[in-house]
């Protein structure tokens, strides 16, 4: 029962998040000094833009216009892109952008992962050593260097100098799985050097305040190996900052990947923000917005229902919140 | 009478940012078979760090153990990591000041009493849990199989003490360590806890090295005591002997304070004037001078060496009770 309210409370704040980031979006819209219609429909009369106006709730109040959009939104109604010679559906773009988006993030995050696990291990293990020493110097290179300088360096040595893979576009599985990573690895690259250096400095953080706890030295008394110690008594309670932090990266990859997606062209949700800033799409650009709200929203859940699995102890205490 | 281990002239030093401490010095001592050893001190005189260095386990770059270490005709001091480890379990084993933090937070404790088992013994999966269920019965935990899938958190004090034990005992050790096993609990849970001890020890055949502040719990528990100061073991003799005719003037402090009636779990000795002195700075004398009611002044000036009696009674004192007064 106390766990029913615990998680009834924590929707409904979460939802209380959403409706205030959306409408917030929705007043950003307003302000913008400019006249959508216009923009929109620049070669049609004064009649035209009014009725244009009127159908997507302009001509009303910021709450009238924003309780229009959200009741089109809930509906799945998520505006549209309009062109001059007609328009294309705002679902429509981003249903086949998201995959695109989902996907380098999945692989971003698996790769950064992958890489910064063992790498904070090691690390906090070898703390003050050698080997610590080394991957924090390095790591702190890859970090100070950003994600497009990453990425234009790849596209010039490897995409362009050495021509291994591909500087532009997306590829879908059924083209293939290698063209389909081929596609992918540049950008996966661009994006994870500087996740990889968080990780792996949260990981390595909490992994050596564990080790000084006094489990280590009972495990050690009980005559395991360093490398039990480590994966088995010391990363688990060691690594719920460190996912965390990666479940809370996963809203900002969706559609943060603005400037990757961009130089890439893999048209994923990024690229389409992109787009919809460029060609002042800014029904599009608030429903984008909206969507990558929902995913926070969705990891920040994921992170509680996780930790209670990481650690035992926080579902207790979630029944006496 | 062989010793099982023997300590021989082990001192242990931290690196330490206000300089280097010496945790332990120049310590020597015999733990007999069979027998059970107390270890007194007041909070802070190296007891804990004695013991973890002598099975091996403080670790790190800021630790330099020194001197030598031999337990059942294994030189431990010469012997790599993974050989000492060898030893642990069935060999030497601890049980640590406080079972909320020397448990695994985040893991139940049947994984935590079984892997020692599998580990060590190599026993199966399913084995090690039907033993783990044996061992928290024979500790007297009711309810084994439902504490086997629960986390340390959701047990008491004295349940955790025991899964603690079971845990030590779980590979049938030689030499037992026990770091002060009853100080975190109250009253009447220490009292059964140390029974469960006495009985273990029996049946088991264990030796113990039993760690504690508390002077009356050495009285009734430990064949031997080694009385610690400053890092020093300043006195060491036959229980009875110690009760019937200490040496030590520190001995007899820490004998006059012990703890009242209405003495409350978990204080600390230090009813003795004064305090223990820093241990990054310690007197050229006897450590104990600036609290000792029989100090002289070669005290101040002099570091007391080693005397042994006819009768092997150990002490650490220029002027030792009994003697020239
Ligand atoms: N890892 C460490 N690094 C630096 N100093 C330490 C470390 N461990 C212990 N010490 C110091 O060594 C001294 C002896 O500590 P120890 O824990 O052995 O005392 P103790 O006799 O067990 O006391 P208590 O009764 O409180 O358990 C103390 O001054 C302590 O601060
Ligand atoms: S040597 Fe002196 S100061 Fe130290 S215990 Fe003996 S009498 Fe006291
Ligand atoms: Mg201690």
């Amino acid at each position: 029962m106390e766990k029913l309210k615990f998680w009834l409370q924590r929707v409904a704040q979460l939802f209380v998040v959403l409706l205030l980031v959306t409408f917030g979006v929705s007043l950003l819209v307003r302000i913008i000094p400019v006249d959508l219609a216009t923009i929109v429909m620049p070669v049609a009369d004064e009649n035209q833009r009014a009725a244009f106006r009127a159908s997507i709730g302009l001509n009303k109040g910021p709450i009238g216009y924003y309780l229009q959009w959200l009741g089109n939104f809930v509906q799945g109604d998520l505006g549209k892109i309009y062109y001059s010679g007609g328009t294309e559906t705002v679902s429509g773009h981003l249903i086949k952008a998201m995959p695109r988006s989902l996907l380098l993030m999945a692989y971003t995050q698996i790769f950064a992962l992958g890489i910064a696990i063992p790498l904070g291990v090691l690390s906090a293990y070898r703390a003050g050593r050698r080997a610590d020493r080394v991957i924090s110097n390095t790591l702190f290179i890859f970090s100070s260097i950003p994600g497009f300088a990453i990425g234009l360096i790849l596209i010039i040595v490897v995409g362009t100098k050495l021509a291994w893979l591909p500087t532009l576009g997306y590829a879908t599985y059924s083209e293939g799985i290698w063209e389909h990573f081929k596609h992918m690895i540049m950008p996966v690259l661009s994006l994870s050097f500087g996740l990889i250096s968080q990780y792996t400095r949260l990981l390595r953080a909490d992994m050596i305040a564990s080790l000084r706890e006094d489990y280590v030295t009972m495990a050690m008394s009980k005559g395991l190996s360093d490398r039990r110690i480590l994966w088995q008594h010391v990363f688990r309670p060691s690594s719920i900052t460190l996912f965390t932090s990666a479940a809370l990266s996963m809203g900002g990859l969706i559609g943060g990947a603005i400037v990757i997606e961009s130089i890439f062209a893999t048209y994923g949700v990024g690229f389409e923000i992109f787009a919809a800033i460029g060609g002042r799409q800014y029904i599009m650009l608030q429903s984008s917005v909206a969507v990558i709200a929902l995913f926070y929203v969705f990891f920040n859940l994921v992170v509680d229902i996780g930790s209670g699995f990481v650690d035992p102890r926080t579902r207790d205490r979630r029944t006496n919140v | 009478m062989s010793s099982l281990l023997s300590i021989k002239n082990m001192s242990v030093n931290f690196d330490t940012p206000r300089g280097s401490l010496e945790a332990v010095r120049g310590v020597d001592i015999e733990i007999p078979a069979g027998m059970s050893v107390g270890v007194v001190g007041e909070s802070g005189s190296g007891k804990t760090v004695m013991c973890r260095a002598a099975m091996g386990l403080l670790q790190g770059s800021t630790v330099n153990r020194t001197g030598t270490v031999i337990f059942d005709g294994h030189e431990l001091t010469a012997m790599s990591k993974e050989q000492v480890r060898e030893l642990f379990g069935s060999g030497m084993a601890m049980i640590f000041q406080d079972p909320l933090t020397a448990l695994n937070p985040v893991r139940r404790i049947g994984v935590q009493l079984s892997e020692g088992l599998r580990v060590r013994l190599g026993m199966s999966k399913s084995d090690a849990m039907a033993r783990s269920k044996e061992l928290l019965e024979l500790v007297r935990i009711p309810n084994a199989a439902a504490v086997l899938k629960s986390f340390p958190y959701q047990l008491s004090g004295g349940m955790r003490q025991r899964v603690m034990i079971a845990i030590a005992i779980s590979c049938n050790p030689k030499l037992l360590f026990a770091d002060e096993p009853t100080t975190a609990l109250d009253v009447t849970v220490q009292a059964q806890i140390l029974q469960l001890l006495r009985e273990l020890r029996e049946d088991l055949k264990m030796s113990m090295v039993l760690v504690t502040h508390d002077l009356g719990v050495v009285a009734g528990n430990t064949d031997y005591v080694a009385v610690m100061y400053a890092g020093e073991v300043v006195e060491y003799a036959p229980t009875k002997k110690l009760f019937a005719d200490m040496r030590m003037p520190y001995t007899e402090a820490l004998l006059n304070s012990i703890p009242r009636v209405d003495h409350k779990s978990g204080t600390r000795l230090t009813v003795i004037a004064g305090r223990l002195p820093d241990p990054t700075n310690r007197p050229v004398g006897c450590s104990f001078a600036p609290r000792c009611k029989y100090a002289q002044d070669k005290c101040t000036t002099d570091h007391p060496e080693l005397k042994t009696d006819p009768d092997g009674h150990i002490y650490r004192c220029w002027f030792p009770i009994g003697e020239s007064l």
